[in-house]
């Protein structure tokens, strides 16, 4: 069963234009790979020299990976994974 | 206006001035940037300043609004609060000169009314006539009250084990109070998902943040102008998101640079409860980026775990030769008393994290005999009341002389 992976709307244009999309994978890493797979442009968007952005947040099942193992955060099958600015509130 | 547009703070990609907070391309928080005109009469910008309204509108050119100076006679202006020259606490402190900026003297007493009035007004300018927040307690007060002032619908998310003094004080303007079960990082990241689906409401803090921030600039402005266009050596200010801290900065900077006052930016010293401390971590671990945290202290109004100015509040403190520090809940009680006591001010939780604060610079050393220092106390003691029921004693007597004295000799207390 795949993962689904929330799109943010000001990512939406670089993932053709879905508010979701499907992708395989064991870890968050292995996910956003195969989402990358799909939509290139999304690396450079959310990526720099390998690692998140400082200013992108991902969630799974609510929690913050970065209070989990990162990107090696394992995503159980049928998983929701949530990509969201990080800039927000205060 | 002198606004010109948005611009990414990572990677200075510009956009127009619209509702939007975050870079597309890098996701890093837009701010809005200015084309000021040079001063050439210093006086007569000062005295057009000063003779403006008494609240933060006669600051309206280095504001981001398109239309000037709003309606100054409607609405909930904010600002114009008093600066107090604090000698007492500061012979308690051992400190030359301190003052307390007390921004409680707001209408719904705290600082925020200044960032919601601007976020609002700018949301009138665009076209949205429905406010949102996610708030600590202080913002959800002011959203409420703005939209009942300004005639717009509002949303108010907060966490649902917040203080009843800050849901009675928000419930009570006829707003929707939305009580999400989890801290405000979770009240927070729903209303970030929110947001993106809910294009006709201005998120003051998410979608409007740009705009919103640019209203802590006016604590600045006031303290420049309240210290006779001079700046402070050193300010104390309290950081949850960053966002007033860096802010305050900007307003100097803004001025200093278009020569309406002269010096450097002061010491910019953050304060911050140890119960939620990623950035004062950050600072003393020499990092450039917080880890995030699970908030507990009861500095609620300071407690958000994922900051999201926090790189560029440990920036600042280490440009201006500042500090990051935290303190404990017990420290922050003894602060609001010891502010209390020397001042006549009573202070929620942050501002006893500013004033502890405050103390541990002092204790330590890092404060000149010569500094003009300035405490930035955010919001009103009213709201927090639950951190100092039962700390001093009260005596209940009789309606008699008798009964009085007696209460009086039971403590070994003479009158």
């Amino acid at each position: 069963m795949s993962i689904t992976v929330k799109i943010p709307t000001q990512l939406r244009e670089a993932a053709g234009g879905a508010a979701q999309v499907q992708a395989e994978g064991a870890t968050v890493g292995e996910a956003l790979e195969s989402v990358f797979a799909e939509h290139g442009e999304l690396r450079d968007r959310l990526y720099l020299d390998g690692d998140l952005r400082r200013f992108v947040n991902v969630y799974i099942g609510g929690e913050d990976i970065r209070f989990l193992d990162g990107l090696q955060t394992a995503v159980p099958a049928g998983g929701e994974l949530t990509i969201l600015p990080a800039v927000a509130g205060g | 206006m002198a606004a010109t547009q948005l611009r990414c703070r990572e990677c200075t990609t510009e956009y127009p001035l619209e509702a939007r907070y975050v870079c597309s391309r890098c996701f890093g928080p837009l701010e809005v940037s200015y084309e000021h005109e040079p001063v050439s009469d210093v006086g007569s910008l000062r005295r057009r300043i000063q003779g403006g309204p008494q609240n933060i509108w006669r600051y309206h050119d280095f504001l981001p609004l398109a239309g000037g100076q709003p309606q100054t006679r409607t609405g909930l202006p904010a600002g114009c609060t008093p600066l107090i020259r604090a000698d007492r606490l500061a012979e308690r402190l051992g400190l030359g000169e301190v003052w307390v900026k007390n921004d409680a003297h707001n209408p719904t007493h705290s600082f925020k009314d200044r960032v919601v009035s601007v976020a609002a007004t700018r949301a009138r300018e665009l076209g949205f006539d429905t406010l949102a927040c996610a708030s600590t307690g202080n913002l959800a007060n002011s959203v409420a009250a703005h939209g009942a002032a300004l005639g717009m619908d509002s949303y108010v998310l907060i966490p649902a084990d917040l203080e009843e003094q800050k849901q009675l004080a928000t419930a009570i303007y006829g707003t929707n109070l939305v009580k999400v079960r989890g801290n405000y990082d979770d009240v927070n990241r729903l209303c970030t998902e929110l947001s993106g689906d809910r294009e006709n409401w201005a998120f003051v803090n998410i979608n409007m943040r740009p705009y919103y921030a640019e209203g802590s600039k006016t604590v600045a402005f006031e303290i420049a102008e309240q210290l006779g266009w001079e700046l402070p050596d050193r300010c104390v200010v309290p950081i949850a998101s960053g966002s007033l801290y860096t802010k305050i900065a900007k307003g100097f900077s803004e001025w200093i640079d278009i020569g309406l006052i002269d010096g450097e930016i002061p010491t910019m010293n953050g304060a911050q409860a140890t119960g939620c401390s990623p950035v004062a971590t950050a600072y003393a671990q020499g990092k450039d980026a917080c880890r995030p945290v699970k908030p507990d202290t009861i500095a609620k109004s300071l407690a958000i775990g994922n900051p999201a100015d926090g790189p560029y509040a440990l920036d600042l403190a280490r440009s201006t030769g500042g500090s990051i520090d935290d303190v404990s809940d017990q420290e922050i009680r003894d602060a609001i008393r010891l502010l209390a006591e020397t001042t006549g001010i009573f202070t929620e939780t942050a501002g006893g994290v500013t004033t502890a604060v405050l103390a541990k610079l002092a204790a330590r050393g890092d404060i000149g005999a010569d500094e003009r220092v300035v405490l930035v106390i955010t919001g009103d003691g009213l709201k927090t009341l639950d951190a100092v029921r039962d700390s001093f004693h009260a005596y209940e007597v009789d309606a008699t002389i008798d009964s009085f004295e007696a209460a009086f000799a039971e403590q070994g207390v003479s009158v």
